[in-house]
């Protein structure tokens, strides 16, 4: 690429993002531009953290030792995406103790689907299947985003991620021919998570105010709806080779469209929990906020056992 | 004959040791404090339930009766637990966590040393792997009281007071009955004796280095080698056997 010398910073950004060339750290960047990967990534980085916090309600609980390691090292695994989130939005000025700030004070947001509780052991299963899959299908789509540092972040943590899809298929499939209140609960889980996951891609593109900005720079690469339209096309397939139903009566194959058509999603619903009224949503941040204060005197100690010790 | 009966007993208590701390280092899964240490104590929880489900794939295999590593963890009462008392203390603070893990820690690393010599194939092999995973948790635990021991007025009380209180506990791990003694006699399982000096060894090195005091032997509990044990393992096996027990018929 020509880096040409008399290039304002605008100009070369915009080539860059004309160009399908990563945006890194050190470039100069709209501050629009960076505020809007500081409010997204951190929001993907809190996601992870407090998405810990609905699987590991059954940690202590798992019905096997397989699944009892599987699913902590799924959560461990979720753990290890918040760091790397962490550290790739530091890279754009704000620290971890900022962003983690902001998600205390409700400044900041995180997905909403984790303000809902899990109830069974079929919940494992369905957030795993349902909620890491449609994060896969919004991830995948990310790993082309125009800011180097999140796109990395994104492939690494896709390769994880489609694990924890399987695994969590594997434990709706089980559930599903097991006993007849294992089935009830595999599509009790199903009927519960289903329209919270497909909302988790947001709202319509008409109605998705940053949309726009987030196209133009690449940071979105596909819109809200071409990424439930996909999540939902492979899901429905999984859901009957495993004879679970989804919880939609409008859902029909569209033979025109090569797509399926479904049911309106009800997005009151969904800003009431956006908005703090979720069944959760108070419990998860004062877990969180207990978590953080609980370290304090831990963090106090580690911080002047350095300093005495350089 | 007699001499099976005698390993059976104390793979229940090396597995239970394992699975046992493995579920109480589980509770502290997105409560740690920092992201770092969260992700550090629950694997040290999984390698200890990796230990767990070693030893009770392999006690299935000695009492071939059909049983699996499930039946063990999931479908025994709390007067057929083996642990020592150590591990089911509750995780308290992260102080009392971090005391808890180190004063087993150092026993379970120069346990495992030992046992990597046993003349029973299974138990070397189980402890040349397993060796390896809790010198990290050695490690790590012992760092922790070094910091804790060495870092704020308030650090440095929080953690006296945590291994203070669990002192008494200590005593139990090294504990033997007339099956482990014929156990050590045959070569099998280790002399409790060396372990005992070299964790002593450790445990004196590290408190120094956090300039910490070692408690004063008092009197020490005992019972686990018998299935005595706390009122806390009852509601720990609570929350662990719940689904296994509410659907006895179900495969998970």
């Amino acid at each position: 690429m020509i880096e040409n010398a008399t290039m304002t910073g605008q100009e070369l950004f915009d080539y860059k993002i004309e160009n399908d060339l990563k945006i890194e750290p050190k470039d100069w960047m709209p501050e629009k531009y960076r505020m809007h990967l500081q409010r997204q990534m951190s929001q993907h980085a809190h996601s992870e953290i407090i998405g810990m916090q609905p699987e590991g309600n059954w940690i202590l609980r798992a019905p096997s030792l397989r699944a009892k390691v599987i699913l902590l090292a799924k959560v461990q695994d979720e753990a290890g995406h918040g760091q790397y989130l962490y550290s790739a939005a530091e890279t754009l000025g704000k620290t971890r103790d900022e962003f983690i700030e902001e998600l205390q004070s409700g400044k900041a947001k995180y997905s909403s689907i984790f303000n809902y509780p899990t109830l069974s052991w079929a919940d494992m299963g369905a957030v795993g299947w349902l909620v890491d899959g449609a994060a896969i299908v919004n991830q995948v789509s990310l790993q082309r985003t125009s800011y180097g540092p999140y796109a990395r972040a994104m492939v690494k943590i896709c390769k994880e991620e489609s694990f924890h899809q399987r695994q969590g298929y594997e434990i709706m499939a089980h559930m599903a021919r097991g006993t007849a209140e294992q089935k009830e609960m595999a599509q009790d889980a199903l009927n519960r998570f289903w329209w919270p996951s497909i909302m988790m891609f947001g709202p319509h593109d008409g109605d998705s105010p940053r949309t726009g900005n987030a196209m133009m720079w690449k940071i979105k690469r596909e819109t809200n709806d071409d990424l439930r339209q996909q999540f939902i096309d492979k899901t429905v397939a999984q859901a009957e080779l495993i004879g679970l139903t989804i919880p939609d009566p409008d859902l029909k194959w569209n033979e025109e469209r090569g797509s399926y058509d479904f049911g309106a999603m009800d997005w009151d619903h969904f800003w009431d929990v956006v908005n703090g009224n979720g069944p959760c949503n108070k419990q998860r941040i004062e877990h969180h906020v207990k978590a953080h204060k609980d370290g304090s005197w831990v963090r106090k100690a580690a911080n002047a056992y350095a300093e005495k010790n350089g | 004959m007699i001499e099976n009966d005698n390993l059976i007993h104390y793979l229940f208590r090396l597995g239970d040791n394992s699975l046992i701390l493995g579920q109480r280092l589980a509770e502290w899964c997105s409560k740690g404090p920092t992201l770092e240490e969260d992700v550090a104590l629950t694997n040290i929880s999984l390698d200890n339930f990796g230990q767990a489900r070693m030893i009770f794939s392999h006690l299935a295999e000695i009492e071939n009766n059909g049983k699996t590593e499930d039946d063990y963890a999931f479908k025994r009462n709390e007067r057929e637990f083996y642990n020592a008392l150590i591990v089911e203390r509750p995780n308290g603070h992260f102080g009392d966590t971090i005391a808890r893990s180190f004063l087993f820690d150092a026993f379970q690393y120069h346990f495992y040393k030992e046992l990597a010599k046993s003349n029973n194939e299974f138990l070397a092999a189980l402890a040349a792997k397993s060796v390896k995973e809790v010198q990290y948790h050695v490690r790590h635990s012992g760092e922790w009281v070094v910091r804790l021991g060495d870092g704020t007025e308030e650090s440095k009380e929080k953690i006296q007071e945590s291994i203070d209180d669990l002192w008494e506990y200590t005593g139990d791990m090294f504990v033997t009955d007339t099956k482990i003694d014929e156990l050590v006699k045959a070569g099998i399982a280790p002399d409790y004796k060396l372990i005992k000096e070299n964790w002593t060894k450790t445990v004196e090195e590290v408190f120094y280095r956090a300039t910490l005091k070692k408690p004063e032997d008092g009197y020490m509990q005992n019972g686990s080698l018998d299935g005595r044990h706390s009122e806390f393992l009852g509601h720990l096996l609570g929350d662990m056997q719940y689904l296994q027990r509410a659907y006895p018929d179900a495969e998970w």
